[in-house]
């Protein structure tokens, strides 16, 4: 640490954010290809085929022609907002990453409130989804950003009383800490529970089906994202597949052990390979749900959240509580 | 390690922290968009954090960001959906709205720069940072002991809104049916 700047904390941050970056980027090509790919292969096709092998450079060629493509601002839209949402949406997907345990020692900067520091700034994406919403001055935006914020507010409640109880257990909300702790057993055998009700909110928080009411594409044509074009779409399309990433990292983290072997067994893969392994394969089963389950309808969705997920999270939290005191 | 260079950044970044905090107060205050006043009033809470963390509580600030930002902001846009379509002309601001407002915020400034001038202000030995007095458990220690009635009260507080909520609703759906 005391080499100079080469050595400090500051070069590491550094570092980290423009290893983020690219990390970002490259992930979401990859992700939008696996997802075509995925929605192919359910659907009985074989999903991008042309450019590249197996179309893996499809997503590259797609990138390059939003990028190209010319920004269009409605003439009555709220200029300064309506360029400021794009790049609000993915200032939180950027802190997120900040924290992430991606292995032993493997992380940017390890902090102690490194959950907290996550989801407080997640909740900063819904509004820039409703600044973004708001700004375009047009009705199915509009409608969209309004369906975001009811939805987040219902699905963050569940989502962070479920992540509590695993912080309950480990008396810390240090990521590493949580990932150590889970060396033979991973949480997601003693939490269960709470593992099932942190999927189905994370899937809702990131707007992705059976939970894409703000983007509904039948319905609102593409929701808070409509007026959108060029990179300004393109900015809020990588956040929403960086955000994928980051809830089921942090899924990973909490729930399957991290950079853990199953039952502290490491078969002599590396830690980041396990941490990776498991983040994609979570990836791969919130797409499944898109192309399996049909859109769920607004009142079933607040329903279920305030009626099923809250009830059964405080109870989850509860009986976590009682347990951890008595033993 | 020579620290006049990490002392300048971290002088610049309060600075610029306090002009943050400052715009997006007024931004809260002064446009007649509703939106814009919300975006301002999260501007500023984020500004707020931002002090949080130089005065060396990450967990403050954190808090800061997750229960003003994250809750409160959106609650005021929940409030802002139940309100009159954001396209219609707002009529002028009452004169007697304006200077009650006044009145209260004048009260609420003497009585902070009261208690500012009246503390005995200490500088802190050693790096900011460097504050664990500020940890989670010290934090949850000194609400439950030194600080009881004050948390109590608040939940109190929590409560009489949670009763009045229930009960507003509930006459306005009896009146409307």
């Amino acid at each position: 640490m005391s080499e100079g700047f080469w050595g400090s904390e500051w070069f590491r941050l550094i570092l980290g954010l423009v290893i983020v970056l690219a990390f970002s980027q490259l992930n979401a090509l990859f992700l939008v290809w696996l997802e075509r790919k995925v929605s192919g292969h359910i659907q009985l096709r074989p999903g991008p085929m042309e450019v590249g092998p197996h179309g893996l450079l499809q997503t590259i060629a797609d990138g390059v022609k939003l990028i190209g493509k010319e920004l269009i601002l409605p003439l009555q839209a709220d200029k300064k907002l309506f360029f400021l949402a794009p790049v609000l949406v993915f200032t939180p997907v950027l802190v997120g990453f900040l924290v992430l345990p991606f292995g032993p020692g493997l992380v940017i900067h390890d902090m102690n409130v490194g959950v907290l520091l996550v989801f407080a700034f997640s909740t900063i994406t819904v509004l820039a989804i409703l600044t973004g919403g708001w700004a375009s001055n047009n009705k199915y935006a509009l409608l969209g950003a309004v369906r975001s914020v009811a939805q987040n507010v219902a699905y963050e409640i569940p989502l962070l009383l479920a992540v509590m109880s695993v912080v309950l257990m480990v008396h810390s909300l240090s990521f590493s800490q949580i990932v150590e702790s889970q060396k033979t057993v991973w949480f997601i055998f003693i939490q269960p529970l709470a593992a099932l009700i942190y999927l189905i909110a994370a899937t809702a928080e990131t707007n992705r089906a059976p939970f894409d009411i703000p983007e509904a594409e039948s319905e609102l044509v593409a929701g808070f994202h409509t007026e959108y074009s060029g990179m300004g779409f393109g900015l809020f399309f990588l956040a929403e597949y960086t955000n994928m990433f980051i809830v089921c990292a942090v899924a990973t983290s909490l729930f399957l052990g991290g950079w853990n072997g199953l039952f502290g067994i490491s078969l002599g893969i590396p830690g980041v390979c396990w941490f990776l392994l498991k983040t994609y394969f979570l990836i791969f089963v919130i797409m499944w749900v898109r192309w399996t389950f049909p859109r769920v309808r607004f009142d079933q969705l607040m329903n279920f959240s305030w009626k099923v997920m809250i009830p059964l999270s405080l109870a989850n939290l509860v009986i976590t509580a009682i347990v951890v005191k008595i033993i | 390690m020579d620290t006049s260079g990490l002392n300048f950044i971290l002088q610049a970044a309060f600075w610029v922290t306090v002009a943050l905090t400052i715009a997006g107060a007024s931004i809260a205050v002064f446009p007649r968009n509703i939106l814009y006043n919300v975006l301002g009033l999260a501007l500023a809470l984020t500004g707020i954090a931002g002090f949080y963390l130089y005065l060396g509580s990450l967990f403050v600030a954190m808090m800061q960001l997750l229960i003003y930002v994250g809750a409160i902001c959106i609650a005021i846009v929940f409030a802002i959906m139940l309100s009159r379509p954001l396209h219609i002309e707002v009529p002028p601001r009452p004169a007697r709205k304006v200077w009650m407002g006044i009145l209260a915020s004048v009260v609420f400034f003497i009585g902070a720069v009261g208690v500012a001038l009246k503390t005995k202000w200490q500088v802190a030995a050693g790096h900011v940072y460097e504050a664990s007095k500020w940890s989670v458990q010290s934090i949850g220690d000194a609400l439950l002991t030194r600080y009881e009635l004050v948390f109590e009260v608040i939940s109190l507080v929590l409560l009489v809104a949670i009763i009045g909520a229930v009960i507003t609703a509930g006459f306005s759906r009896r009146l409307s049916s």
